[in-house]
C-alpha cells in the first residue's frame, strides 16, 4: 500500500514532454525485386509528462529498440517511417522531429535529449581516456569555456558520488558498474529535459543494479527531466518507472501506471509477464509462455498475440484492437477486455 | 555413496602482467563441493561478476587446470586424463551450456551443423555412425527440450527466437548422454518470458533424465524457484551455502544478505 507513496506524481498540468502519435516505423529490404517490411513499430501512440519515467517492456525483437531510434529520429536506412508524429516540447518550445534539419536536430541532441545505452563498452571510446569522450559529446552543446567545463563536469560527477579521476582512466579500468555510471553521467552532464535509457542495466550483476537505478532515480528527481526507460526486466520497472507500457510485435499492447500494471493487468500478455517473475520465498509453479515470438515480417493478423493467447476469440484474428481507455490513466488493446465484438 | 563430481579443495591462481610487474589473481580460493551420483540436482552458483563463478566452471568442464587441489568426476581427476578417447569420454559426460546463444552459434553457419557434428564426435563406439543414427540421436535430444528436428534443419541462428536457440544449445549439449550440465549465465541474455521456460526445462531434464546441473547465475530469483542447493561466492571464496530455500529465505552471511536485498522485487501488493 504505501509503495503509491513512491510514486511522485508527475506534472500533468503543463504540456506533455513528448507526444508520440500513430508512428509507424518500418525496415524495409529489397532482394531480388521482392519488398519486405519488417514492422517493428505499428502504430504507437504515447504522451510522456514533465518529470515522468515511462517505461517499455517487452520481450527481445519486439520493436523496442526500433521505438527509441525512431523516437530520437536517429533513423537509418532501411529503417523508414512510414506514418505519425514524434513531438517533443523543450522549455516551452514545440520541436517536430521529423520536420527538423539535421542541425536543428544536432542541436537539440545532448542538450535536450539524451541516450544512455545499453553496453557501456560500446560507448566509451577504448583506446582514448573517459574525458575525451566527455568532451568529444559534451563540450560543443555546452556552450562554456574550457574551464568551466570541466568545472561541470567534475561536479556532475562528484554529485553522482563518482571521483572525478575516473576521467583520467581508459574504459576497460573501470569496473562494469563504474563504466554504466560514467555513461550516465556523461548522458546527464548538460541536465537534458528527455533521456531515453536503453537497457541501462542489464549486463550488471544485482547489487551493482540496485546502485544504478538508485542514481538514475537522484538524477530524474535532480533534474526533473522525463524519461524514457526501456528493459525486458519488469521487476526493474517495478523499481524505477512511473508508468508503464507493454509492446508485443511492435505493437503497444497496454499501459497503466506501475502499481495499476503489476496489481491488475488486463491484457493477458501482461498479465503473463507479471505472473511469471519469480519470486524468493514463493515456490509456486511458474508457468512458461506456449508458441514463440510473431516474426515482425509477417505478423499474424488482427491482435498479433492471437496464437499464443489463452481468451482468444473469433474476432481477434480478423480485427486489430485498437487502445481504449478503462481508466484515465490504463489503456489497453484487447477485445476480450473491452468486450468489443464485430 | 559414490561421488559424481568432487572438488577438493581447488584453487586457480592467474599470472598477469610482465616479467617486471607480475601479478598473483587469486580467482578461486580453496573450494570443496560434491554431488552425489544416485542424487541428481540443480546446484546454483551465485555472485557478483569476478567472484570467480565462471573460472570454477570452466576446471569443472576442464577448461582450466587447478593449481591447487583436485577436481574428480567419476572418481577420475580430470587432471589426469590425456589420452584422447579418455578426453572424450569425460566431454561426454560433462557438457556446457553457454550464456548468450546469438554468441554461442556462429551466424554463417546453419544450426544443425552443431548437433550432427556433436553426434558424430561422440557416437564412435559402435564404429562409424550411419546418416540414420545420427538423425535419430540428434531427434531424440531436441524432443526433450521440446522442440523438432524439422524446426531446426537448416536453419541459420538469425531465424531462430532466443528462446529456441537456447534450447538448441541445450539439445546439442544433451546429444552424447551427459551426466552433468555445466550452464553458465544461461538466461542472463533472454527475456523474462523465455526466461522461466529455459529455467522449467533445467527441472525437468533433473527429474525425467536425472541430470545434474551447474546453474551458474546472479539472478537469485531464479535460483530460489528451481534449485536444490546453493553456494554464494565472493572474491573466490564460498561464504555461504546448503539448502537453497532455506539459504534464501534466512541469509547469514552478511554478503548473501546484501545480496538478497539487492534483488527487487515487484510487490504492490
Amino acid at each position: 500500500m504505501q509503495s503509491e507513496a513512491l510514486f511522485h506524481t508527475p506534472d500533468t498540468a503543463t504540456e506533455p514532454t513528448l507526444v508520440v502519435d500513430r508512428l509507424k516505423a518500418y525496415y524495409t529490404t529489397k532482394a531480388f525485386g521482392i519488398d519486405r517490411d519488417i514492422r517493428a513499430v505499428d502504430d504507437i501512440s504515447l504522451s510522456i509528462a514533465k518529470g515522468e519515467i515511462y517505461g517499455v517492456a517487452g520481450e527481445s525483437s519486439s520493436g523496442k529498440t526500433t521505438l527509441i531510434k525512431t523516437i530520437v529520429g536517429a533513423i537509418r536506412p532501411p529503417l523508414h517511417v512510414v506514418g505519425g508524429s514524434v513531438r517533443f516540447n523543450f522549455s516551452g518550445q514545440a520541436y517536430d522531429i521529423y520536420d527538423l534539419r539535421p542541425d536543428e536536430l544536432q542541436a537539440i541532441r545532448w542538450r535536450h535529449l539524451s541516450y544512455i545505452m545499453q553496453g557501456s563498452m560500446n560507448v566509451l571510446n577504448p583506446v582514448r581516456r573517459i574525458k575525451h569522450s566527455f568532451y568529444d559529446f559534451a563540450y560543443p552543446h555546452m556552450g562554456l569555456d574550457r574551464a568551466a567545463f570541466w568545472d561541470k563536469v567534475r561536479g556532475h560527477l562528484r554529485k553522482l558520488d563518482l571521483d572525478p579521476d575516473v576521467l583520467h582512466s581508459y574504459p576497460h579500468q573501470l569496473s562494469g558498474g563504474m563504466r554504466q555510471r560514467a555513461t550516465i553521467a556523461l548522458a546527464t552532464v548538460c541536465t537534458p529535459e528527455f533521456i531515453v535509457a536503453d537497457e541501462p542495466t542489464t549486463a550488471l550483476d544485482v547489487i551493482v543494479q540496485r546502485d544504478v537505478l538508485n542514481m538514475l532515480r537522484d538524477i530524474q528527481r535532480d533534474l526533473g527531466s522525463s524519461f524514457l526507460f526501456v528493459t525486458h526486466d519488469m521487476s526493474v520497472h517495478a523499481t524505477v518507472s512511473d508508468r508503464v507500457g507493454i509492446v508485443y510485435a511492435g505493437r503497444l499492447v497496454e499501459e497503466a501506471d506501475t502499481p495499476t500494471l503489476f496489481r491488475g493487468a488486463r491484457h493477458p500478455y501482461t498479465q503473463h509477464l507479471v505472473a511469471s517473475l519469480p519470486k524468493i520465498g514463493d515456490t509456486t509453479r511458474r508457468a512458461s509462455l506456449a508458441g514463440r515470438p510473431p516474426s515482425l515480417a509477417d505478423p499474424p493478423s488482427g491482435c498479433r498475440f492471437h496464437p499464443r493467447c489463452p481468451l482468444a476469440m473469433d474476432i481477434c484474428s480478423r480485427q486489430v484492437p485498437v487502445m481504449t481507455s478503462l481508466t484515465p490513466r490504463h489503456r489497453v488493446a484487447c477485445f476480450a477486455v473491452t468486450g468489443a465484438t464485430s | 555413496m559414490s561421488l559424481l563430481l568432487d572438488i577438493d579443495h581447488v584453487g586457480k591462481t592467474f599470472l598477469q602482467g610482465g616479467l617486471l610487474s607480475r601479478r598473483h589473481i587469486e580467482a578461486v580460493k580453496d573450494i570443496s563441493l560434491q554431488i552425489e551420483a544416485e542424487r541428481p540436482e540443480i546446484l546454483s552458483v551465485v555472485g557478483e561478476s569476478g567472484s570467480g563463478k565462471s573460472t570454477l566452471a570452466a576446471m569443472v568442464l576442464g577448461q582450466q587446470l587447478p593449481t591447487r587441489g583436485r577436481v574428480l568426476f567419476d572418481g577420475i581427476d580430470i587432471a589426469d586424463i590425456r589420452s584422447r578417447a579418455d578426453r572424450r569420454a569425460f566431454m561426454a559426460k560433462v557438457q556446457p551450456v553457454l550464456q548468450n546463444p546469438f554468441e554461442a552459434f556462429n551466424p554463417l553457419k546453419r544450426v544443425d551443423r552443431y548437433l550432427f557434428a556433436t553426434a558424430t564426435n561422440f557416437m564412435t563406439s559402435k564404429g562409424r555412425p550411419t546418416r540414420q543414427e545420427i538423425e535419430a540421436r540428434v531427434g531424440r535430444a531436441l524432443v526433450e527440450v521440446g522442440l523438432t528436428l524439422a524446426e531446426v534443419r537448416g536453419r541459420f541462428p538469425h531465424e531462430l527466437s532466443g528462446g529456441q536457440l537456447q534450447r538448441t544449445a541445450i539439445a546439442r549439449a544433451l546429444i552424447p548422454d551427459p551426466r552433468l550440465l555445466v550452464a553458465d549465465e544461461p538466461v542472463s541474455m533472454v527475456d523474462a518470458s523465455l526466461r522461466m521456460s529455459i529455467v522449467n526445462l533445467f527441472g525437468s531434464l533433473r527429474d525425467r533424465l536425472g541430470l545434474s546441473i551447474i546453474y551458474i547465475t546472479h539472478d537469485l530469483a531464479t535460483a530460489y524457484y528451481i534449485s536444490d542447493r546453493i553456494i554464494i561466492m565472493k572474491k573466490g571464496e564460498v561464504v555461504e551455502r546448503g539448502n537453497a530455500r532455506a539459504v534464501l529465505d534466512n541469509p547469514q552471511h552478511p554478503y548473501s544478505i546484501a545480496l538478497k536485498n539487492a534483488v527487487l522485487t515487484p510487490d504492490f501488493a
